[in-house]
């Protein structure tokens, strides 16, 4: 059975990483031509199958299971000529495809000597036992059966019970033999175990954060609310108990708690209105990054010159942790750097799918994100995303601050400007 | 006067029509989502619209689009827009094709029912009415630059009164001044931000934005 199937392994392997390699290596070499450009995805995708179908086969036969980890492809990539560029440029760029590539020639020279090993086990017990059953007269004198040379029935009778005790070897470590090919499969082609184990740490600390966050963020909403726009409409309501008996006997009391009723439920709405910028920003909902950018520049105490472009809006969660970021940023660089002017800047680089946000300004620097301040936080915000910070802060100014968040965009712009 | 009102809250619709018809107004129309919107002021050509930023079907700024739309189709259509929140952005979108006829308020000034019908008949007749936050946000924001600074604090108050459009009139009584005391104040003020003086409400209040949004970019 083992042996069956690590013969057609073997054969299947050779005979496709052989020629997907070929394919491979000529395509990516043309892309130069332009001509890979359009056949690279093709090949990949090839490779890509051929890949998937050993794991699969690996996990129904030896139960050696493979983890993939191919990037996805964003599904509004474009047709045509270009959507294939970008689609061969996000193939090249994924290390994924890399360990395929890498694989192909492992799988047709090691991989091909383990899964034909199993039949060619058998394949030896069978000649011994062959020999010994007449074969040895065909054969000439000087034939060696492994260590022993064939002269007669006597030893042909001992290549024969060699054979046999290589068959009952064969049957039992075949499986294993089979199942070290898949092993050998899985090496090469698993993503290595301390970028998983990394990669699992940082996530699970980024969720810690991002837990902490909003857990605070919640109660710092509960206690607003409390704490102010409730109490001021009890507040309202008391004055408005209170105007409704006096208002007979003492109409200018009256009068005056009706203006503190109205007033207080001026401070109610101002203080609501505050909360829902502090949760999420109304043009940020309305219009999304690149304006709410622009408005909240406009809000700052110091004159801040944005350069947003942005071709569409991001998933809401991502706006919202680059829109705080940016925010956090332009504040610190009003309170602390002494700045007259700051400079923002945010784009979206399509090529490596990232959104990029640097704050400059001309004040006198000395800002540490180490120090426990605003920038940590930061920091930490953006991690949740995989984002990144960095702060070039020399004493003496100036400070430059670069965030990036990798993501895709969701959806076309939907306003003008 | 005839209103096109927009506005997806039933009770505030509700409240605003009833509290314009007691004013004198006439209600054209009274709609409930952007497209409503659009085809109301497409058809009925009001005297002056009101309405409200954040609309269906979309509920983002989709009442302010229409209303910036419709102008640019009946340039210096009167629109009063009404929001739960005040942007510069949005202002300045306003302001931007400098025809005046332009409102931008907070909802909470319905509450005071003059001043509010006040602010619609302002910009019915072409006038402009903006938000005391809009206006006290930008002099805040310009106090740093120079030649903010060279007013006096009672030329301050007379020009955040004057970018709401107000006329010299209704500042003077808001100040307890007599007209003349302002009419000086304003031409000291046009003087120090190197302003020509004009007669004009509607004009004076663009060219004080104007320079404050020159300012910003400078």
């Amino acid at each position: 059975m083992a042996a069956g199937r690590g013969l057609y392994i073997a054969v299947v392997s050779l005979a496709g990483s052989i020629a997907l390699l070929v394919l491979s290596v000529l395509s990516i070499g043309f892309i130069a031509l332009g001509v890979g450009v359009l056949t690279t995805p093709v090949v990949l995708g090839a490779v890509r199958s051929f890949a998937e179908w050993r794991r699969r086969l690996g996990q129904d036969w030896a139960g050696v299971r493979t983890p993939s980890a191919y990037r996805p492809l964003p599904a509004d990539l474009r047709p045509g000529l270009a959507g294939q560029a970008e689609r061969c440029a996000r193939l090249l760029r994924d290390p994924a495809t890399w360990r395929d590539l890498l694989w192909l020639p492992v799988d047709m020279t090691a991989g091909f000597f383990t899964a034909a090993l199993p039949a060619v086990l058998l394949a030896f017990a069978a000649e011994g036992v062959a020999i010994a059953a007449g074969l040895w007269r065909v054969l000439g004198d000087g034939y060696w059966f492994a260590f022993i040379p064939v002269r007669g029935q006597v030893s042909a009778l001992a290549a024969g019970v060699l054979g046999l005790l290589v068959l009952a070897g064969a049957l039992r470590v075949n499986p294993a033999l089979l199942q070290a090919h898949f092993r050998l499969t899985g090496a090469v082609l698993a993503p290595s175990k301390e970028a998983l184990a990394r990669r699992v740490e940082r996530l699970s600390e980024t969720r810690h954060d991002a837990v902490d966050t909003s857990a605070a963020e919640l109660r710092r909403i509960e206690r607003d609310l409390h704490d102010g726009a409730q109490a001021r409409l009890v507040a309202m309501g008391m004055s408005l108990g209170t105007v409704e008996a006096l208002l007979e006997k003492d109409p200018e009391q009256a009068r005056k708690l009706l203006a503190a009723a109205r007033q207080d439920s001026a401070e109610a709405l101002t203080e609501l209105r505050d909360l829902v910028r502090g949760i999420h920003p109304p043009v940020l909902a309305e219009r999304g990054l690149g304006d709410a950018v622009r408005a909240l520049a406009l809000r700052m105490p110091l004159p801040v010159e944005v350069e947003a472009d942005l071709p569409g809006r991001f998933a809401a969660p991502v706006e919202s942790a680059a829109y705080f970021a940016v925010s956090e940023v332009l504040t610190n660089a009003a309170k602390h750097s002494g700045a007259e002017r700051v400079w923002l800047d945010v784009h979206h680089d399509a090529a490596s799918g990232t959104l990029r946000m640097t704050v400059t300004d001309n004040g006198r620097g000395g800002a540490d994100p180490s120090a426990g301040s605003g920038l940590a936080g930061i920091e930490r915000r953006l991690g949740t995303f995989d984002g990144i910070l960095a702060v070039s802060s020399p004493a003496g100014g100036p400070t430059l601050v670069t965030m990036e968040l990798p993501c895709v965009l969701s959806s076309q712009k939907t306003s003008s400007s | 006067m005839r209103v096109v009102l927009a506005e997806d809250l039933f009770l505030l619709r509700d409240g605003l029509v009833r509290m314009l018809e007691a004013f004198g107004f006439e209600i054209a129309a009274a709609v409930e989502s952007g497209p409503e919107l659009s085809r109301a002021l497409a058809e009925l050509k009001p005297d002056v619209a009101v309405v409200d930023v954040r609309l269906p079907p979309s509920f983002t700024d989709e009442g302010l689009q229409c209303a910036l739309a419709a102008r640019r189709e009946t340039p210096g259509l009167p629109v009063l827009v009404l929001s739960q929140h005040v942007e510069q952005l949005y202002a300045r979108e306003l302001l931007a094709d400098g025809m005046g006829g332009v409102g931008y308020l907070l909802k909470d000034r319905v509450f005071d029912a003059d001043q509010f019908t006040d602010a619609v008949r302002r910009v019915a007749a072409g006038g402009t009415a903006m938000d005391p936050q809009v206006i006290s946000q930008l002099l805040s924001r310009r106090s740093r630059d120079r030649p903010m600074e060279k007013l006096t604090p009672r030329e301050r108050e007379v020009m955040e009164l004057m970018a709401q459009g107000r006329s010299n009139t209704a500042i003077a009584g808001e100040l307890f001044v007599t007209e003349r005391a302002v009419a000086k104040h304003t031409s000291n003020i046009f003087t120090k931000l190197g302003l020509a003086p004009s007669d004009d409400d509607n004009r004076r209040v663009l060219a004080v934005l104007a320079y404050l949004d020159r300012g910003a970019r400078e």
